[in-house]
């Protein structure tokens, strides 16, 4: 049971007209796991979420979510399923506990156990005080966790998460990472969709990287850093040193490029706790004075470069799909 | 933060019967609540079924009838409040076309559809919302009229048989708005088309003024359109002054029998086309 697939798909195909949103996409994702889909706006992704939380039909291939097929018994994947979506697809204009009653009561429970279970998905997702409150006045955070909340009434054993934290600021992105987290010790399957890196390095077991519809990277996060490079260390010095470079290599992960007006030292390095800290102390111990320190992680952009040998095209233009795709067989 | 309880009873279903009839009936109501809820908090929806009903009936009754002589004498405030009943119905149930819509171009019908629930309590859902605020609207129209003079002559079983003749057309008509919403790019479109096709459907009727000045053309029109069948049935039922009465088309000498036909074949065709349409609009 430890090992089987709660989400499998192979050569999930969808088209728009002449648009290709998905093209071939195989998935598998373990029971009690994290598959995080990363990509682009447009790349895909909601596509793959909507055909297997049954909300969308492909036009090729297959998918089971909890064992079942998601078009011939669509029914009992929903009974197994609870989605967060990218649109917030709770009611603006009822109260956030009126929400979690009609989930309930829509999925089948009766009305005191809606009741009870929405008053303790508030106290869980700490909404108790803003319960009786209509959505309007949410914060974005707090939308998300009721959304959040709204997926698991009937305590589903697999979850979508589609972009669960894009538009938040970022202490609430943390929260809501601890939510997740706490989620997956208790058990839960989840596919999760997101376009930040750190993201999917932060929650996910295995990592697929979707671009115009295909997967063009699948991996564990150590995997698919290994293949971008790693952080990057950008070190400014209040004068320009010889002995800094020198001084920092065994700090980094491969040669340190220094700009032409020898202030500014560049290295890829493999971050860890307290690697600034460690540079600056290594400078000082040499009598060098540090002006500035830098560990910029692998950003989505990154990966794609390293990948594709193109950035990311952030445009959900249809037009773009097709011309891209001639521009990559031209290649 | 508290610790999430989720996983302990987190099994997998493994199976799961049709909704039965107890399922349907709670899904609808339940999302007829949550119709409710929203016309209750949104003050625009909210007039069109309270204060519009009050200000069109007692404009109507003053203005309209210092200037307009009944036929065989009797009052206006007699003739026009079945007229009244009529058009705030018939404008009413735009509200169907116009939730629906926002239901349609919002995240929320995804929820819905992701859901173990009977589909199409969501359409279902949206007609009972329109016939419980045709009541709501009934109710402040027939208000409004008894204080502004209006009396129906032949008893309350008669009177209310009056009221279900229009509850029923408006019913029937809430699938047509329904058809027009679900179709529609987005709520302002089906407010701007429903109310093309609605207001003249409710002023080119016997409703506000009899049909006999009218000229040729629209005069044909209103004696055979549904909505002054409904209030023709409803005067005669109210034992108002029916001017119609005297008006040879089939439908004006048969009113309710009438009425109850275009009724039926409004909901013959609206309400599977209603559900078509849905489907169409939410599978892909």
């Amino acid at each position: 049971m430890a090992s089987e697939s709660m989400i499998h798909a192979e050569g999930l195909t969808k088209r728009y007209g002449d648009t290709v949103a998905l093209d071939g996409v195989d998935l598998d994702v373990p029971a009690g796991s994290i598959l995080g889909m990363l990509g682009p706006n447009g790349a895909g992704k909601t596509t793959a979420v909507r055909i297997l939380t049954t909300l969308a039909l492909p036009n090729e291939g297959h998918a089971r979510v909890a064992g079942y097929d998601v078009v011939n018994q669509a029914a009992l994947v929903r009974r197994n399923i609870g989605v967060t979506a990218q649109d917030a697809t709770v009611d603006e204009l009822l109260t956030g506990r009126q929400n979690l009653i009609m989930i309930g009561r829509l999925s089948g429970l009766g009305r005191l156990d809606a009741k009870r279970r929405a008053d303790e998905l508030l106290e869980e997702f700490e909404l108790a005080d803003a319960g009786g409150r209509v959505l309007k006045g949410y914060s974005g955070g707090m939308r998300r966790r009721l959304d959040l909340a709204a997926g698991l009434v009937t305590r589903p054993p697999v979850l979508f998460l589609d972009e669960p934290t894009t538009g938040l600021d970022p202490t609430s992105r943390v929260r809501m990472w601890d939510i997740i987290r706490q989620l997956v010790t208790s058990g839960v399957t989840l596919l999760l969709t997101t376009q930040y890196l750190d993201e999917a390095d932060e929650l996910a077991d295995q990592i697929v990287v979707v671009d115009h519809g295909r997967v063009i990277a699948d991996g564990t996060p150590a995997d698919l850093k290994a293949k971008v490079g790693g952080a990057r260390l950008e070190v400014t010095l209040n004068a320009p040193n010889d002995e800094a470079a020198i001084a920092l290599r065994p700090l980094t992960d491969g040669d340190v490029h220094v700009s032409h007006d020898g202030r500014r030292l560049r290295a890829p390095v493999r971050s860890g706790v307290g690697l600034a800290t460690s540079v600056v102390r290594t400078l000082d111990q040499a009598g060098i004075t540090v002006d500035d320190v830098e560990v910029h992680q692998p950003s989505l952009d990154d990966v794609f470069f390293a990948l594709t040998g193109h950035p990311s095209s952030e445009t959900d233009e249809i037009e773009d799909v097709s011309s891209d795709h001639v521009q990559e067989v031209a290649r | 933060m508290t610790t999430i309880q989720l996983p302990t009873s987190a099994k997998i279903v493994t199976s799961v019967r049709p909704p039965g009839l107890w399922r349907r009936v709670s899904d609808v109501a339940s999302l007829t609540y949550r119709n409710l809820v929203h016309i209750a908090r949104e003050p625009l929806q909210l007039s069109d079924v309270t204060i519009q009903p009050i200000l069109f009936t007692a404009l109507f009754v003053y203005v309209f009838g210092a200037g307009i002589t009944m036929p065989h004498g009797g009052s206006y405030a007699q003739y026009a409040i079945a007229g009244m009943l009529a058009l705030n119905l018939t404008t009413s149930a735009m509200g169907t076309a116009v939730g629906l819509s926002n239901d349609l171009n919002g995240g929320i019908i995804d929820r819905f559809r992701s859901l173990p629930m009977w589909r199409p309590a969501v359409l279902v859902g949206r007609s009972m919302t329109d016939l419980l605020t045709a009541l709501i609207c009934t109710a402040f129209v027939a208000g409004t009229g008894l204080l502004v003079g209006w009396r129906p002559e032949r008893g309350i079983l008669y009177t209310l048989a009056g009221f279900a003749v229009f509850w029923l057309f408006s019913y029937a008509l809430s699938w047509g708005c329904a058809c027009l919403g679900i179709i529609s790019k987005g709520p302002e479109s089906a407010q701007g088309v429903g109310l093309v096709i609605l207001f003249p459907l409710a002023i080119v009727s016997n409703a506000l003024v009899p049909t006999a000045h009218m000229p040729a053309a629209l005069r044909s029109f209103a004696n055979w359109n549904p909505v002054s069948a409904v209030t023709a049935a409803a005067r005669q039922l109210f034992g108002n002054p029916n001017p119609s009465m005297l008006v040879r088309a089939w439908p004006m000498q048969h009113p309710i029998e009438a009425s109850l036909l275009w009724s039926l074949v409004l909901l013959v065709i609206f309400a599977p086309l209603a559900s078509f349409l849905y489907r169409r609009r939410t599978t892909g």
